[in-house]
This record gives C-alpha cells, structure tokens and sequence, in this order.
C-alpha cells in the first residue's frame, strides 16, 4: 500500500498540492497520483536513493565544530516536491522583476539626491536608524545603476492563497545552489518523471548569472575576469560558493589570494604572476570588505578594496552600500517605491505592514497587539520581536512602552499562517509549512529563477525553515501546463 | 590559475598517492607475514620506520597496535590510510570549483566508507577487502581526474603532488626493506630471502614488471636497479623525476626546481649496486629523501607562496 491522498486531509490549512477534501490540485494531479502508485516499500528506497545521491553529492552546509572533524552537515531533502503552474509564475515573476528595480532605484536616489525622501514619500529620519547605510557611498554610480545584482526575496502564501513577499535579502542572499542541486537530486530519483511532465528547467542560473556580472566589468569588450570572493571553508554558505564558481568556471578567491596595487586595480596572486580582476561577486558582509574602510580586525577582505571600487577599477556584487534597502522598515515603503519611481501599483504584496511611525497605523497596533506581530527595525534573526497570540499580558505592557517610547522603530504585521507541503514523516505524508526563495539576477537585464530554494519547517506546526533549526528543502516545480 | 589553488592540487595529488601506497604497503607486508618463519615481527615495527614513527612506538610492536596506527588513527597521525583520504578530501573541498565535480564525488564517497570501515579493517579476514577498495578507488579517481579534467597547471600540479609522494615512497620503502630480515643461521634461508625481495617488489606492485623488464631472478643488485633507475616502471625512483621534469616544463618560472631533479637524476646515475653495502644504501636513500624535501620547498616558494606551504605545514603540523 503506498499513499492515500484521502487520508492526507487537513482542513485549516492551505497545502500547494492537496485540496481540503483530500484531491490533488490540478497541477499536481500527476505527481500525485505517480506517488500514490508507489509500494510504501518503493517510496523508502526512493527517500534513501535521495539520501545517497545528497551524500555522494557532497551537498552539504556547513556548521562550525570546535573539534575540526565533521564541519559538513547533509543537506536535509524531502523527496516530495513544491508544485506551482506557469501561469501562476509568471506573474510572481513579474512581480518581482518590478519590486527589484524598484529598490535598486530606491538605493541610488538614497545615494544621490534622495528625492523620495525630498518629496515626502519616505521619512528621511529613518535613514539615520538604518545599520547598512554607508556614508561611504554617496554619489557612487556602479553601472546600469544597479546596486542590488543579486536579490533573494523570502515568499510565503497564507491561508487566503495569496502569495506575499516576506522581506527582501539584498547583501548576500544564499540557498541557489540548493535550488540546482535539489533539482540534480530529483532527476537522479525520479528520473521517470522528468521529460513528459513539462518541469520548468532551472539549470541556466548559473549561466545568467555569469553574464549578469560580466555586464558589469569595467573593461567592456575583452573577456572580463570574474571572480568569486568567498570568506573560506568554514563560512556556513562554503558549499554554494564553490557550487557557483565551478558552474561558471571562474576562480574561487580568498581576500589573501587578492591585492589592491598602486594603479588602484585589483590583482589575484596565480602561478603567472598577478592577474587583474573586473568583477568580484563577493560572498562577504560590507564589514569585512576592506579593513582600510570597515572593520580594521578583519582577515576576510582585501585592503583598497573600496578604493578600487570608487575609483571604478573593478565591479562589487552586490554594491557596497545595498543594504540600506535589507531592512523591516524600509521593507514597508516598498509599495510607495513602486508607485513613486515606476508609477504602478504593487503586483506582488507585501505583508500588511503597520508602520508604528505613522499615526493612525500606531493607533490601530496598540489596540490590536494580541493578533499582530511587532518587529524592531534593526534587529535580525528574530530578536526583539513580539509574537501577540502566544505573549503574555505583561510583555504587550512592556512593548506598549517601546513603541511609544520610539515609534519610528517598530513594524507591524498579523500572523501569517504558512501554507503546507505533503512532507515523508516516518514513511507517510504529512503537511509541513514551507517558504520560497527565489533570485532576482539585475544588470543590464534582470531575470527571475523559475521557482526558487523551498525550504521547509520539518517540525510538526514549525515555522522554523532555516537549515541551521532543523529546516529542510525541497525541489520546486513550476509546470507549464500548457504543454 | 591561483596560487593557492595550486598548492591544494598539488597536495591534493600527495594524498591520494600516499594513502595507495599505504594500502598496498601494508596488504604486501600482511601477506609476508604469513609466509615469514614464526617470531619474525620485525616487519610490522619496519611499517612504523617507513612512515617515520618508530619511536614513538615500543620495540615489540604488535600488528594490531601498528595497523591501527597505519590505518585508522587520524589523530595526531598524518600518514593513516584515513587521515590522508581527509585531507585529500578538505584539500578536494577547498577547489571543488576547479577539479570535476565527479571526482570530488567518488573521493567524498571513498572517504565516507572508508572511515566507516576502517575499524573492519583492523581484523584479519577485513583487511584484505578493505584495503583492495582504497586502492581501486584511489586509482579510480586518478582515472577519473585524467579522464575529464582539463590536462592544463592545475593537471600538472596534480601531477607534481603525485610523482614526488611516489618517488618518496620507493624511497623509503627501499631504505627500511632493504635490511635483511633473516638471521643467517635461518634454514632454508634462500627461500625466505627470495620471499623477502619479492615482497619489496609487490610492494611497488612491481613484480610482475620486474619480471617482463629483467628477465632475471629475484636478486638484490637487480630488485635495485629496478626500483631506483628503470625509466619505464611508473614507481621506480628514476621514472618519478622524469615525470617530475616532464610536467615542471610547461610550467612558468620551473628553472629552480628544474635544476633540483636534475641534480638528483645525476646522483642517481652514479649508483653503483652490486657495490652498494646496506649502509650506503641507506645513506643513498636518505640523501634522497632530503632532495624529495628541496623540490617540495622549491615548488611551495615558487609557485604557491611561502604562506601555503607555511599553513599546510600549521595543519599536518
């Protein structure tokens, strides 16, 4: 006996493949009913084939172990994949598309004339709070006016089947080579599947993503030398960065491999000699860039590296500076952004965010704190948060104070419920809540993955999907249906 | 190509060579000790000599105590089957960008069994299995690697790691097995001498080659001549540096380390075997390892940096 979707039945929630009543949505009728053939036996060899496949991979993220030895830890797949229809995708594409160009505006009217905030569409004070402004970059015009090249944007859809945008990570968004290597995994499983069931292929990324930075170099015309600059081995996203650099056949740099001469370009050190370089894709924080400019402590990052880049003697990927847009504040102004630089309306939402700065929004979240969400501007990782249906009397009292005390620096959002995803629990399918991370690649033409990194919160009623907390992934399959 | 890339291929060729060698090394010596007259223990002690390790180890030695040492041990021990597969791997790891993604795979997954395994390996009947696997797979991946990686620096490096490991090996394992085993009173003690020189040889998995080439019996001065000057056996000392000056010249900036095996190469034109007490022999082979040690720190200073070759040295240290 192998699954019964009839027994997979759970009303409340809003699963991507089975509807309430326990039938297969439509674009994932046959996925469906491929697995429902399937001995209970068949499926476990399948889930251990997949297990082997990501061991023999070396598909691995790192987490840093005192003792040395074992600093890779297996990836953490389900076998059951995220299904969504092309007609569907194309939208949340375009949605996208037009969400990035519009904080990559937003990013360089900051660093110029600031306009927006000129014309009263942004408060200018927030810019003061912002941790990832940089003074550094006022007046830098990196090409095509493009700060952001590559930009992870966190989607979730709630329980009214809507997909929202979460937030936006614009400094050094990670998880496209699990994406890829999710994708490799399922073709080695299900290869059966693959061929006559019109999955959206996602193999181009990293060609895309070459020529997105290539597009950059300040020597247009020759071949120009991209280069990837990772922290190193024990960097949690090691893996990725050594996934892409393979892919697109460029070389792989620590800042010791690289030096900024006195003609202000950057060099790496090969058996040759030194070699210039035009594009770093670079996998470290602003911080650790260039101890001349940033934090002085750090080993990861090249001394005159900014020189370099403000002089326009090489490209940085993503811009120095760009985060000034990665924040839970600015977050919130994006729709205003949209119509202000683009003069359209929102194709994507964002969460309904209150802005406590905001009169009347402060009014609405003081009375209602037990059925929102309230997050600090500046904090990440979940700190400082308040979670209004699971707080208490006393910490709503004490959050009432915070807001008022500094209205300007808390958000509000009601609680989502994550839609589901059958997952392999101990041999049967269960729902689990899940997100989706797909890249927006920006240069001189923006292109969107079809589909994106599906991480999963392998926890019953978790919402937790980071890989570090006992997260999973698993494949995402945009079908055209069409076909 | 980067300099620090380089040196990753370069020791990443050294590992995978040594943990062979090891492996056929101690399979050759576990099959002598079954032929060997009983009491002759000396040759797992000899085990420990070749890696360098004798004194840290008592004089009796057990096999047990040595194979574990030669096998599993990744402690503070870098010249264990498994330890030089780890490193082989974090070498791997740290290019997994510039060597094909295949045989990053098979070496992933022969350092994943292999460390699985290595405690089946300590057994008598799991030995034999267990060490055949690491040398098939080792030999798999250096097809692998000839197969699809582009034959370009990053090849010769490759190259380079592995004809010096190899020609270290010989070097060695001439200079500690050469010392005769049996004590003269020994009946029959020809045979065993016979036994003695032919386990030199598989070692070097070089009888049978030795056997087309010489078209003699097993005798020392020609076991010798074999393993030090043949210019067509792939282990013999001679065949190593010719590799070695063979791929140095489509390399930048080789003349230093040229020079180096060149010097070599002369010295071992001047051996004469049949004249060659065990002493010198020994002294011969020592000298050699010595030049082994000057290509090694010519290569580092030339082509990776001194500071590779110092944080290699930090991390076997």
């Amino acid at each position: 006996m192998g699954i019964d979707w009839q027994d997979y039945r759970y009303p409340g929630l809003y699963d991507e493949l089975i509807e309430p009543e326990g039938k297969p949505r439509p674009v994932a009728m046959r996925l469906a009913e491929h697995l429902a053939g399937l001995e209970n036996e068949e499926l476990n060899q399948l889930k251990q084939a997949a297990e082997l496949s990501i061991q023999e991979m070396g598909i691995t993220f790192t987490v840093y172990d005192q003792e040395g030895g074992s600093i890779d830890r297996q990836w953490p797949f389900d076998i059951i994949p995220r299904v969504s229809s092309k007609k569907e995708w194309d939208v949340v594409a375009k949605g996208l598309t037009q969400r990035v160009q519009a904080l990559n505006m937003f990013i360089d009217d900051i660093y110029h004339q600031q306009k927006i905030i000129k014309d009263g569409v942004f408060p200018g004070q927030l810019l003061k709070k912002s941790k990832n402004f940089r003074s550094q970059c006022v007046g830098v015009n990196p090409a095509h006016g493009i700060w952001a090249h590559i930009c992870g944007s966190d989607l979730v859809r709630h329980d009214d089947g809507q997909i929202y945008v979460l937030e936006d990570n614009l400094r050094v968004p990670s998880g496209v080579s699990y994406m890829l290597e999710n994708r490799q995994v399922m073709k080695r499983v299900f290869a059966d599947l693959f061929g006559d069931f019109g999955i959206m292929p996602v193999d181009d990324y990293p060609s895309q993503l070459f020529d997105t930075l290539a597009a950059l170099s300040p020597r247009p015309g020759d071949d120009p030398q991209v280069v990837i600059l990772t922290p190193g081995i024990y960097n949690s996203a090691y893996f990725e960065h050594a996934y892409l650099a393979q892919q697109m056949g460029c070389e792989l740099v620590q800042g010791s491999d690289l030096v900024v001469e006195d003609d202000d370009c950057v060099y790496m050190k090969t058996i040759y000699g030194l070699d210039r370089v035009d594009v770093i894709y670079r996998r470290i924080d602003d911080a650790f860039l260039d101890p001349d400019v940033f934090l002085a402590e750090s080993t990861l990052g090249v001394a005159g590296l900014m020189r370099a880049w403000l002089k326009g003697k090489v490209a940085l990927a993503n811009a120095p500076g760009a985060g000034v847009a990665d924040d839970k504040v600015v977050y919130a102004y994006v729709p205003e952004m949209i119509r202000y630089y683009l003069d359209q309306d929102i194709i994507l939402p964002n969460v309904p965010t209150y802005k406590c700065l905001e009169k009347k929004d402060l009014a609405y979240v003081l009375e209602h704190l037990e059925e929102l969400v309230i997050k600090p501007a500046n904090e990440s990782g979940g700190y400082g948060l308040l979670i209004g249906p699971r707080s208490t009397k006393k910490e709503r009292e004490t959050f009432t104070r915070l807001i008022k005390k500094d209205p300007r620096n808390y958000i509000a959002q009601p609680t989502l419920n994550l839609s589901t995803v059958p997952t392999m629990i101990d041999g049967a399918p269960e729902p689990r809540h899940v997100d989706l991370r797909p890249f927006v690649l920006s240069s001189n033409q923006a292109h969107v993955t079809m589909g994106g990194l599906t991480r999963v919160a392998l926890g019953k009623g978790s919402l937790v999907v980071n890989s570090s907390q006992g997260g999973g992934s698993k494949d995402t399959w945009i079908i055209d249906e069409e076909n | 190509m980067l300099s620090r890339v380089a040196g990753n291929i370069y020791w990443l060729g050294r590992y995978l060579e040594r943990a062979e060698d090891m492996a056929r090394l101690i399979n050759v010596n576990a099959n002598l000790a079954l032929d060997l007259p009983k009491g002759l223990s000396p040759i797992w002690g000899q085990l420990l000599a070749i890696t360098g390790a004798s004194d840290d180890f008592p004089e009796d030695v057990g096999e047990r105590q040595v194979l574990r040492y030669l096998i599993s041990d990744s402690g503070s021990n870098t010249v264990s089957i498994i330890a030089s597969l780890a490193y082989a791997r974090e070498n791997a790891r740290t290019i997994r960008d510039v060597i094909p993604r295949e045989s990053w795979e098979t070496l992933n997954s022969v350092y994943l069994q292999a460390k699985d395994r290595s405690q089946q390996a300590l057994t008598k009947r799991g030995r034999y299995p267990f060490l055949q696997s690491v040398i098939t797979e080792c030999q798999k991946i250096a097809g692998i690697l000839s197969g699809t990686m582009n034959h370009d620096d990053g090849y010769t490096f490759l190259k380079l790691g592995r004809s010096l490991e190899r020609g270290d090996m010989t070097s060695r394992i001439i200079d500690i097995r050469s010392e005769n085993l049996i004590p003269d009173a020994t009946t029959n003690r020809t045979t065993f001498e016979n036994l003695q020189w032919m386990s030199v040889l598989r070692s070097l998995t070089g009888y049978q080659m030795y056997r087309r080439e010489m078209q003699v019996s097993i005798k020392r001065e020609d076991v010798l001549r074999f393993l030090i000057q043949s210019p067509k056996f792939p282990r013999a000392i001679a065949r190593c540096l010719y590799e070695l000056s063979f791929s140095l010249e489509t390399l930048p900036n080789h003349k230093s380390v040229e020079e180096i095996v060149k010097r070599i190469e002369k010295q071992l034109k001047k051996m004469d075997y049949k004249r060659l007490e065990q002493g010198e022999l020994q002294n011969a082979m020592d000298m050699l390892q010595i030049g082994f040690a000057q290509i090694h720190n010519e290569l580092s200073l030339t082509y990776f940096g001194v500071d590779a070759a110092e944080e290699q040295k930090q991390r076997v240290a």
